[in-house]
């Protein structure tokens, strides 16, 4: 390597001629390349895909499991060429079926997944030593590679020194050194791809055993004359602090509560603008349109469907692009080190935590989130207990029911009994969900536990592209899968609280209009039939239609019961006072007695009350299955708790 | 020649450094350097440890311990990785003296 700009370019064997062929108008076009891309998890590889492919990639499924596939388009002068880029791995030797996928779509043994004809293996500068051991493996599989050595420009920086030449020689196939998120070098690896008929292969495949391969990789690289790099002085001073066994765990508490605040606090105005909007549209297509069917359809059905989809985005947004931004700089291994044994307890990993975190704010970005935990089953676990995590929606709920029947006394300094119930509440919800994990790993998705093994890469600033590109696939993702469920379970309940029209009696105002056309609806008649059921946990049929139509979406009881009490939805005292004075006309008796609050709010702290998440559990786990499991599960957890919590208040206020 | 030591929850107060015996790497004291003797297959399923480099032959260092204890930082080949105790018991390793002070990049 001698300039700065100049990364360098290692040929071994002949230099075949590559672009005069192509030139030729009279020769025949030349087959198309397909090029797998391969290399470890912190070796670059993602950051020279989107400089390949400029971030025109298809991402889809590979049939089976939930890891993404990857593929994208290069501009190769002269051919049609196709990079596939397969997920990072240290090793070619599988640990679980996700693992499998790369050395499958290599054997050409992946359903529909047509095997690369010639590979591009990414390896970090910085750590040869162990790269060069998955390099060792990928060249026995016979195929044409090249090698591309990413992050020469940190080599320097740490005073070490490659000669690319002489790699390229020692290991028989071409090298290519780049600075990815510069674009340095990568014009010259496109002038390579070119033509990977004329790639130099290794004259002895070097050895598979792992402990020869080694030394192989010994021998290369005495051959090449590194120069390993030096400490990274930043890493070195940061995890001076961040691994610190007091300091580290005290800045890991806080990164998680600014984490999750963040989430919260950043996301709702642009949720109220949503909010906000869509009760715009819904408007304007009210005043626009002849009232009648259609228009109704399209406002409350259609356009409130859409608009339950969109208002996830800006959680989804902001929880992934604070997630990739810690995990790109480095830090998420870091924090899952620190609360790993915790973890392990229950039987997952220190990623886990994160996803969990994350679900506080809404499961369905959290469970999203899970990707970073490589075993399937530690992500499945994580994914089925995400709901338990008290989110956002819980909250009208909770704010509903404590405001109208918990006094408002202090109980100890600043803390009153209201705020205490809903701490009680979260906690309930997050302590169930590490409860529910270790049960569940025990019970139902029992297995081996990956070995927990985690690199912790130098930190590095990540270029903002590779951020955008990585948020923008999982927004995309969501959109596309599960926001198309949640637009179809809201119009079937728009459906089921709107037929059969019933005129309201002459005389009524517009809200008992409401009331009566609810009442006799499908929803309504359900909640007549399913009373009998719910009776046992002190609820009747109006709290049945709430809790029907909350499974759709948690917070639209609040909304569904101001329509059954003939309230204005936007004067919550009234509906406060409602609640609080509601009679049941048979008995006499209060609807709401402090055992039925008790046990509602218990009910809501464990049922899975929302399409949007049934949606994006099938989307990671590829079936409906779980999501079935993960309803019913927690539904019988919801109705016990609510049993026994109704029974115990029941006891204990009459 | 090995030795056998309790199987304990807690890592040992670190004994004085002999480079005769080997020891699991779960237990070195923290900042040592180690020479891998030999991976315990049966303990490392999948082999992933050895896939990772954790070879005979190969220089390892202790870095640093989570709190709590579990899981440790060693920095082998250029790299770091964090590994749970349960794994790092499958690996043997001789203590090498006298380079506590240093750190492996």
């Amino acid at each position: 390597m001698s300039e700065e700009a100049d990364p360098g370019i290692g040929w071994a064997g002949d230099a075949s001629e590559s672009g005069g062929f192509a030139s030729a108008a009279a020769a025949p076009p030349l087959p198309p390349l397909r090029f797998g891309l391969l290399g470890g998890p912190n070796s670059g590889k993602t950051t020279l895909f989107n400089a390949l492919t400029g971030l025109r990639a298809k991402v889809a499924n590979y049939p089976g499991v939930t890891v993404e596939r990857r593929e994208g388009r290069v501009r190769v002068a002269g051919r049609q060429a196709v990079v596939l880029d397969l997920p990072g791995t240290y090793s070619l030797t599988p640990l679980s079926a996700d693992e499998a996928v790369v050395s499958r779509v290599l054997a050409g043994d992946l359903a529909g997944v047509a095997a690369p004809g010639a590979l591009v293996v990414t390896a970090d500068a910085c750590s040869l030593e162990r790269g060069l051991l998955f390099v060792g493996q990928v060249l026995r599989l016979g195929k044409p590679t090249c090698l591309v050595v990413t992050m020469v420009d940190e080599l320097r920086a740490r005073g070490g020194a490659l000669d690319l030449a002489r790699l390229s020689d020692a290991l028989g196939i071409p090298v290519v050194g780049v600075v990815g998120h510069r674009g340095l070098g990568v014009d010259r690896l496109l002038a390579l791809l070119e033509h990977p008929e004329g790639w130099s292969l290794p004259a002895i495949p070097p050895p598979a055993e792992p402990a020869e391969r080694a030394a192989w990789v010994d021998s290369v690289l005495e051959r090449v004359q590194l120069r390993r790099p030096g400490h990274h002085r930043v890493t070195e001073a940061v995890d001076r602090v961040v691994l610190h066994p007091l300091a580290g765990t005290l800045l890991f508490g806080a990164v998680m509560v600014l984490f999750f605040q963040l989430i919260f606090a950043w996301a709702a105005p642009a949720m109220d603008a949503i909010d906000a909007a869509i009760a715009a549209i819904s408007g304007w297509i009210e005043r626009s349109l002849p009232p009648g069917l259609l228009a109704d359809f399209l406002a409350d059905g259609v356009v409130a469907g859409v608009g339950s989809v969109v208002i996830f985005l800006p959680q989804i947004v902001l929880l992934f692009t604070l997630l990739y931004l810690l995990e790109d700089v480095g830090y998420m291994a870091r924090a899952a080190f620190v609360v790993d044994r915790l973890m392990g307890r229950i039987g997952l990993e220190g990623r886990a935590f994160v996803a969990l975190l994350s679900s506080y704010a809404c499961a369905v970005p959290g469970i999203m989130a899970t990707r970073t935990v490589p075993s399937p089953r530690q992500r499945l676990v994580t994914i089925l207990v995400a709901p338990l995590m008290t989110c956002s929606a819980r909250l009208p709920v909770y704010a509903l029911f404590i405001a109208a029947f918990v006094p408002a006394v202090q109980v100890w300094g600043p803390l009153g009994l209201q705020g205490l119930t809903l701490l009680g509440l979260y906690l309930l919800g997050g302590l169930t969900a590490l409860v529910a994990a270790a049960l569940l790993r025990r019970l139902v998705v029992a297995g081996e536990t990956l070995p927990f093994v985690l690199e912790l890469p130098p930190y590095r600033l990540p270029p903002p592209k590779l951020v955008l590109g990585q948020v923008w696939g999982a927004a995309s993702a969501f959109l596309r899968r599960a926001g198309t469920i949640i637009l179809a379970v809201s119009i079937v309940l728009w459906f089921l609280l709107s037929f059969p029209r019933t005129p309201a009696p002459a005389g009524a105002s517009e809200a008992e209009a409401a009331r009566h056309a609810l009442e006799h609806s499908i929803a309504g008649r359900i909640g007549h039939a399913v009373e009998p059921a719910i009776a046992p946990l002190g609820f009747d049929w109006k709290i049945g239609v709430g809790l029907l139509a909350s499974l759709a979406a948690r917070e639209v009881i609040v909304a569904t019961l101001a329509q059954i009490y003939a309230t204005a939805e936007d004067d919550p005292i009234s509906l406060r006072e409602a609640i609080r004075r509601d009679r049941d006309p048979r008995s006499g008796e209060l609807v709401f007695q402090p055992a039925t609050v008790a046990a509602l709010l218990v009910f809501f702290v464990f049922a899975l009350q929302c399409a949007s998440t049934l949606a994006v559990m099938r989307r990671e786990t590829n079936s409906w299955r779980w999501p079935a499991f993960a309803f019913g599960y927690l539904l019988a957890l919801a109705y016990g708790a609510s049993f026994v919590t109704y029974r115990i208040v029941h006891a204990f206020t009459t | 020649m090995a030795t056998t030591l309790p199987a304990s929850a807690e890592p040992p107060e670190p004994a004085p450094v002999s480079t005769e015996e080997t020891r699991p790497l779960s237990e070195l004291p923290v900042g040592a350097h180690a020479l891998i003797v030999r991976v315990d297959a049966a303990a490392d399923p999948g082999g992933r440890l050895e896939e990772l480099g954790f070879l005979p032959g190969t220089r390892v260092q202790l870095l640093r311990r989570a709190p709590l204890g579990d899981p440790a930082v060693y920095a082998l080949r250029g790299t770091r990785f964090c590994v749970r105790r349960a794994e790092a018991r499958a690996v043997q390793v001789r203590a090498l003296p006298g380079e506590a002070g240093e750190t492996a990049p």
